[in-house]
């Protein structure tokens, strides 16, 4: 039963995201909203139940499986992909790799200021 | 003995009309390609979703199968990217106190990256010319789809050819991602999985689960999520300064 409470939390908290994402017309996807939602009944509930790391875990485990049939997707954009191909693709990896270069090394100058927890050092190795 | 070809051939047409093929396939697929990068070492070029990918469409393009065929047995696994979306609390909520402390390095790096994606996309595409509608288009590209979508139907660009870009950007992203880190000599598992998750959105969050712990992956979920909420805003008067 724990693994269908913990589902049934994951589901009832994206409902609660597409709602808010409805009443108040904002402009970002009910998941993500849901995510913010679960995050503050965590803080306030102070642990994370057992069933909900179960099942959540679970899922983001094979997080890049569930990408796959969004992905298949690109096979119906091939035509309008086409018709500029080279302009989109040197565009696409350029600008990639830039963004992945420039927030890399901002953030990890940023970073020097902060004081290290000793206590990272065993999470990390947590498997 | 001339029965079998007509029998298999209205057992092909049930099966394929019938969600359960293209289910079968998409698990396949991913387990064949996981299999197949782990025996060339994991190389990053050959990342498994994009190769499942690659798999699928050839299995579809062969078979003469569209997209929504396939769509109709694949939208059972596609439905738990929203619980899965969810979950990314639970890392997140692990994570609550380094995040804390980071918070003001992860909002600055984070809006330095939102201004280099889509500064660098609109300047590389007009400098290729691109049409006005394609350099639109491109500048969410680092965004995670249903936003990119919102924000180039908003400026007048073409929101399905957005989600096609979306799709490559996050490919590209697990690519490159291990390279450009290596070339700038960036290790910090928070700071990588940071960077994924801006970049190259559910992609790069799912890629740093996978391939650098769960600390990336706390991280990578964060940076998708507050990427795309700040580029909702910062995006739109960022595009009107190259005056188009």
């Amino acid at each position: 039963m724990p693994l269908i409470a913990g589902m049934s939390v994951l589901l009832g908290c994206q409902f609660l995201g597409e709602i808010l994402v409805h009443g108040l017309q904002l402009p970002v996807p009910g998941p993500v909203v849901g995510m913010v939602v679960l995050l503050v009944g965590l803080m306030i509930n102070g642990r994370v139940p057992a069933g909900l790391r179960t099942s959540g875990e679970g899922l983001l485990r094979y997080l890049t499986l569930l990408f796959v049939p969004a992905g298949v997707g690109i096979m119906v954009h091939f035509d309008l992909i086409k018709a500029e191909f080279w302009p989109i693709i040197v565009t696409l990896v350029v600008s990639t790799a830039l963004t992945l270069a420039v927030t890399a090394k901002v953030m990890s100058w940023l970073m020097r200021s902060v004081p290290k927890d000793p206590r990272d050092e065993w999470r990390e190795k947590r498997p | 003995m001339s029965m079998p070809v007509p029998v298999l051939d209205q057992l092909w047409v049930y099966l394929s009309a019938s969600p359960l093929l293209h289910l079968l396939v998409t698990f396949l697929a991913f387990m064949g390609a996981s299999y197949l990068n782990r025996l060339l070492g994991g190389t990053p070029f050959l990342h498994p979703v994009v190769l499942t990918i690659v798999l699928i469409i050839a299995f579809l393009t062969l078979t003469d199968t569209d997209y929504a065929t396939y769509f109709e047995g694949a939208q059972f696994i596609h439905f738990l990217l929203g619980p899965a979306t969810v979950a990314l609390a639970i890392p997140l909520y692990d994570y609550r106190e380094r995040v804390r402390r980071m918070l003001v390095p992860i909002l600055l790096s984070c809006v330095a990256g939102i201004v280099t994606a889509v500064t660098s996309a609109v300047g590389v595409a007009m400098l290729m010319g691109a049409s006005r509608e394609t350099v639109l288009t491109l500048s969410p590209k680092s965004v995670t789809s249903p936003i990119a979508m919102g924000i180039v139907e908003k400026l007048g660009g073409i929101p399905s050819l957005a989600a096609g870009v979306v799709l490559i950007t996050g490919s590209l992203g697990c690519a490159l991602g291990p390279v450009i880190f290596r070339l700038v000599r960036v290790r910090d598992p928070s700071v990588q999985g940071f960077t994924m998750g801006l970049a190259a959105h559910g992609f790069g969050t799912a890629y740093s689960f996978s391939s650098i712990g769960a600390a990336a992956g706390a991280f990578a979920g964060l940076a998708m999520g507050l990427t795309g909420l700040l580029t909702a805003f910062i995006l739109p008067p960022l595009v009107h300064l190259f005056g188009i």
